[in-house]
């Protein structure tokens, strides 16, 4: 299929389904849940980033007028049930409960601690300040290297170091460290001629959703539990409020409602079960909304990182080996994404010899989460800068350099696993076939800087039904939450196989009693492997609708063929229906048609992307504007054109925000210094140019029509690329995001 | 956020007596757009706030070329820097009216507000400082003008009294032979708060050399900062780059800044040095223009 030419509806750009609704402010999303006598729920989070917490005194809120319900982590479990959980060394779950709300210790700043519903939400909130917390302070350590050092406070006085040996024997900061080696990094060195080697760090940086997460939790008189979500994964809500509830997972459903943003930051469930306690606990229906700086600093944002890189190449240009060690601040809780880090920073180019050390390090700050491209972002800024100053050592052209090292089919990973149907030489030379690798840049202070990155994309488990009605329309329900437009996306491909123009297609997003098992939207899965679901859905109802005309007709089911919208059998040319007109028989011939299907990807493509960027520092004030921005990528096959260009705008701004503004502020207490879109710094649309997305199609076998998730990779380059062309602006090589005024000032030697 | 109640008086007269009945806990809302953030943050005990926008002397803006510029304490940004006779003969304080917030911030908050508001950042004062403008506080019982360059005393604090209100803000007539500019560093395009700016005001002498000069500095020290040296070194200098970096050296050793999430000191020092040198050349065009 993927070599089919002759698309109707794949590759158009028609209007998203929930285009109209957007638009006109009727969207529900999850702050629009309103339920009868619905309360508001507020959170008490930890001021200290470490802390003993010496009691609760919850009284006076819960004597205050208006308040239903205060919940701690008491009600989440009884002091009998965690005695048990101790005993059973169920340390997942035991965590999993503290970050809810949190028992006896405190381990970052805005730790929820207790929780209130009331009548409104400002007597929510000033039941809140009645709350009386005693904490004893505990030194903090909120930086990835003191962390390591053996003064270093530690978080969890029983984490031992997960490795591929033994656990370590004293306890550690370090919840898990991985090496990687291939071939021989000294001898590879040693043939090397040119040398280069630094130290790169980043900050923590978050997701910078729009919309706050918000939950509404209803209890049914019969204890079952209705949850109105703002997620990106139904069932990993359900999965979480049954987890920690200990409910059947038929007692709990899931409504998943418009998401505004999420980025990976709502993979995870922060105020669920908050609210179904509160819920539980007022007999009213309860919603949780949070605040921009309860968003800030009780949700999962990405790692901060330390990452040392030594490139060694021969004169001709071919690297010869790395070495890479990777420090990332994981959050107060175990966690790993320094792996995923090396595997997108080494997965470009051919390194026939290389060491990598991966340590995720647990810190006094927010357990991170996934964010666009886990663990990569900050980890291809290191890569591609080092490698742009090694093509400068040698005199080469930064993009023949790449091309010279880039992995190709049948290319090693460090894993030893083979690549094969990449894109990633195609995406290099479509970058620099593009007028703009060639085009002038006159004027003092500007430079054009590039970047290559590879991101390994996900597929999982989708599933799809589509419903045949009487009048030659289609229901289609995904359990796939639609966060980029993924509704339509999926819908057209269904439409595609069905023979129907898309507007015959109505494409919505079930709940968890209405559909089967579906990942979380993430990974930049959806629209391959929901729309695999789709696909299989569409031919499942082709496959019954044929075997009903045969039964119609009475003939053999495989002589009954579906082309060009029309049901036939080739002998008999009387025997004919159009999709519409069979629909129609359905009714009286049997019952309705469902198309069903359950899939689980195993396999899923590499997505390539190529940027290049045109800049201007300013001498005097180190401030940089972007001039020009060209994102090439590999899409593999682009189901809607306009939806992946959006996301390659999109991700490709979140990279720059990642590169020039954003940053989590501590001090050294652990308090987070810019907790509010004042200070925390999201680049504007006045900051942007005109980002130039660039299709490049190489099909993925892995899906029928060629497609590779496209959502995650362009966050990847913006850093490397914009550090690059900073460096040709000014002759400095920047190693720290974001790359801010005053560090650029400073590594120019201006102050 | 704490409850509060909520006047919106049409006299001064009504007003200043709301004001004088709740003492300090009562607070003159224009804009809100800085007030309304910190009641919500719980920054603010306000227990009363006073709507000044429907008196309408507070809401007008007049012009003569006598008499200078006078505009009310609830005159939206927007409407300050679409009035004509404002845009032609005082560009300098449009450049810092106009960076005030995006378009929905400009049509509601107000010069006053950022006034009274009082923080070190705020981009209108440098720029009303160095035309010279006064500010006019009325209370129960009497009615004081008071050098916009001595309003602020500390971060949020200034000399208005519990129990008066801003009424008006007063500039001088654009002398002859004059320009101002003001300019401010932030990291992004727009819709940011002040890491240093820095206004400038000057006026020639017939023969070409600087009769008088202004320069007035922004979050580089816990009030916005009139540096008199720095103008004074200017008068009888001709209008040059020497000139404008002598004048800038002694505008960065006057400052006081600190280090925050905003930007560092030395970051802040350096940026006064610049942005005076380069509001001197802007103001200094104007003169020519």
């Amino acid at each position: 299929m993927a070599n089919n030419k002759n698309f109707s509806v794949i590759g158009t750009r028609p209007p998203r389904v929930d285009a109209a609704e957007k638009v006109t402010g009727r969207a529900k999303y999850g702050s629009d849940a309103q339920l009868p006598g619905m309360a508001y729920g507020k959170v008490l989070r930890s001021p200290h980033a470490h802390a003993r917490i010496v009691s609760i005194d919850t009284h006076a809120a819960e004597s205050l007028p208006g308040v239903y319900a205060v919940v701690t982590s008491a009600d989440l479990l009884s002091a009998e049930e965690r005695a048990a959980r101790v005993a059973a060394e169920d340390w997942g779950f035991l965590a999993a409960c503290d970050q809810t709300l949190a028992h006896d210790k405190v381990l970052f700043a805005g730790q929820p601690i207790a929780a209130v519903a009331a009548r409104t939400p400002t007597l929510a909130e000033q039941a809140l300040a009645l709350i009386a917390v005693e904490y004893e302070v505990l030194p903090a350590v909120v930086d990835v290297l003191d962390a390591l050092r053996d003064d270093a406070p530690l978080l969890h006085p029983g984490l031992r170091t997960r490795s591929l040996a033994a656990p370590s024997e004293q306890p550690s900061n370090v919840a898990v460290y991985a090496q990687q080696l291939k071939g021989d990094p000294a001898q590879g060195f040693a043939e090397a001629d040119v040398i280069v080697e630094r130290e790169f760090r980043s900050l923590m940086v978050h997701q910078g959703y729009i919309e706050p997460h918000v939950s509404t939790a209803e209890w049914n008189a019969d204890g079952k539990l209705t949850i109105y979500a703002d997620t990106q994964g139904l069932f990993a809500v359900r999965d979480q409020v049954v987890w920690l509830l200990r409910l059947p997972m038929s007692d709990v459903r899931v409504t998943p409602l418009e998401v505004g943003g999420a980025f990976g930051g709502k993979n995870n469930s922060y105020v669920d079960v908050v609210a179904a306690l509160l819920a539980r606990k007022a007999g009213r229906p309860v919603k949780v909304t949070m605040g921009r700086a309860d968003t800030f600093l009780g949700t999962g944002p990405s790692s901060g990182t330390v990452i040392r890189l030594k490139l060694g190449a021969t004169r001709e240009g071919r690297i010869m080996a790395a070495q890479a060690a990777l420090y990332y601040e994981v959050g107060a809780y175990p966690g790993s994404l320094a792996g995923s880090g090396a595997h997108v920073m080494f997965g470009p180019y051919v390194f026939p010899n290389a060491q990598v050390d991966c340590y995720d390090v647990v810190v006094n700050k927010p357990p991170t989460a996934s964010y666009r491209a886990p663990g990569g972002t900050p980890a291809t800024f290191a890569m591609e800068a080092l490698v742009d100053e090694l093509a400068e050592k040698l005199g080469l052209d930064p993009l023949d350099f790449r091309l010279l090292n880039s992995v190709r089919n049948g290319s090693e990973d460090l894993d030893g696993d083979l690549y094969h149907h990449i894109g990633g030489v195609e995406v290099l030379e479509a970058a620099k076939a593009h007028p703009h690798y060639t085009a002038p840049l006159a004027g003092p202070n500007r430079g054009r800087g590039v970047a290559h990155s590879y991101w390994g994309n996900w597929g999982a488990r989708s599933s799809c039904t589509i419903t045949v009605n009487p009048d030659g329309t289609v229901g289609l329900v995904t359990g796939s939450v639609d966060i980029t437009g993924t509704r339509t996306s999926v819908a057209m491909q269904a439409a595609e196989v069905l023979g129907l123009p898309l507007e015959r297609v109505k494409s919505s997003v079930g709940d968890t009693d209405s559909i089967g098992y579906s990942d979380v939207s993430a990974g930049s899965r959806t629209t391959l492997a929901t729309g695999t679901a789709a696909i299989r859905a569409a031919q499942d109802v082709i496959a019954k609708m044929s075997a009903r005309a045969a039964t119609i007709w009475e003939v053999p089911a495989e002589s009954v063929t579906y082309q060009n919208g029309v049901f036939a059998v080739a002998a008999d040319a009387e025997k004919r229906f159009t999709f519409a007109e069979l629909a129609a028989q359905l009714p009286n011939t049997g019952n309705t048609v469902i198309g069903v299907a359950n899939v689980d990807v195993g396999e899923w493509g590499a997505s390539f992307a190529a940027h290049i960027v045109d800049v201007e520092v300013d001498p005097e004030t180190g401030k940089t504007t972007l001039l020009r921005y060209t994102a090439v990528q590999d899409v593999g096959k682009a189901i809607h054109p306009s939806q992946v260009e959006g996301q390659i705008q999109g991700g490709t701004v979140q990279g720059i925000g990642w590169a020039l503004y954003e940053g989590y502020v501590y001090n050294e207490a652990g308090q987070m210094l810019n907790a509010n879109l004042l200070d925390y710094k999201l680049p504007t649309a006045l900051d942007l140019p005109m980002i130039d997305p660039v299709l490049v199609e190489v099909p993925f076998p892995g899906h029928p029509f060629g497609v590779r998730g496209v959502g995650e990779s362009p966050i990847l380059p913006p850093p490397g690329a914009i550090a690059n062309a900073i460096a040709r602006a000014t002759g400095a090589r920047m190693t720290q995001l974001p790359m801010t005024p005053a560090h650029i000032l400073k590594q120019m030697g201006k102050i | 956020m704490k409850p509060f109640a909520y006047q919106a008086p049409v006299s001064i007269e009504a007003a200043v007596a709301l004001l004088a009945e709740y003492g300090p806990r009562a607070r003159p809302l224009a804009g809100g757009t800085d007030l309304l953030v910190q009641l919500r943050r719980g920054a603010s005990d306000a227990a009363l706030l006073v709507d000044v926008k429907r008196i309408p002397d507070l809401t007008r803006i007049t012009f003569d070329p006598v008499s200078g510029l006078t505009f009310g304490a609830a005159v939206s940004c927007a409407e300050l820097c679409e009035h004509p006779d404002v845009r032609a003969h005082y560009p300098g304080l449009v450049d810092a009216v106009r960076i005030i917030g995006g378009a929905a911030i400009q049509n509601r908050a107000t010069v006053g507000g950022n006034l009274c508001n009082a923080t070190p950042s705020g981009d209108s004062i440098p720029a009303l400082i160095v035309l010279g403008a006064e500010a006019q506080l009325t209370g129960a019982d009497s009615t004081r003008c008071v050098p916009v360059r001595d309003f602020c005393t500390a971060p949020g604090k200034t000399v208005r009294q519990p129990g008066e209100m801003l009424v008006a803000l007063r500039v001088p007539p654009p002398a002859a032979r004059s320009g101002a500019a003001y300019l401010r560093f932030i990291p992004r395009a727009e819709m940011d708060i002040a890491v240093a700016g820095a206004g400038a005001w000057l006026q020639l002498a017939a023969d070409g050399t600087i009769a008088d000069a202004r320069i007035a500095l922004s979050a580089v020290a816990p009030t916005p900062l009139f540096v008199a040296e720095a103008g004074a070194a200017l008068i009888g200098q001709r209008p040059t780059e020497d000139a404008f970096a002598a004048a800038a050296a002694i505008a960065q050793e006057a400052c006081r800044p600190i280090t925050d999430v905003r930007g560092t000191a030395e970051q802040r020092r350096h940026l006064v040095g610049v942005l005076v040198k380069r509001a001197l050349r802007m103001a200094s065009e104007r003169v020519a223009s």
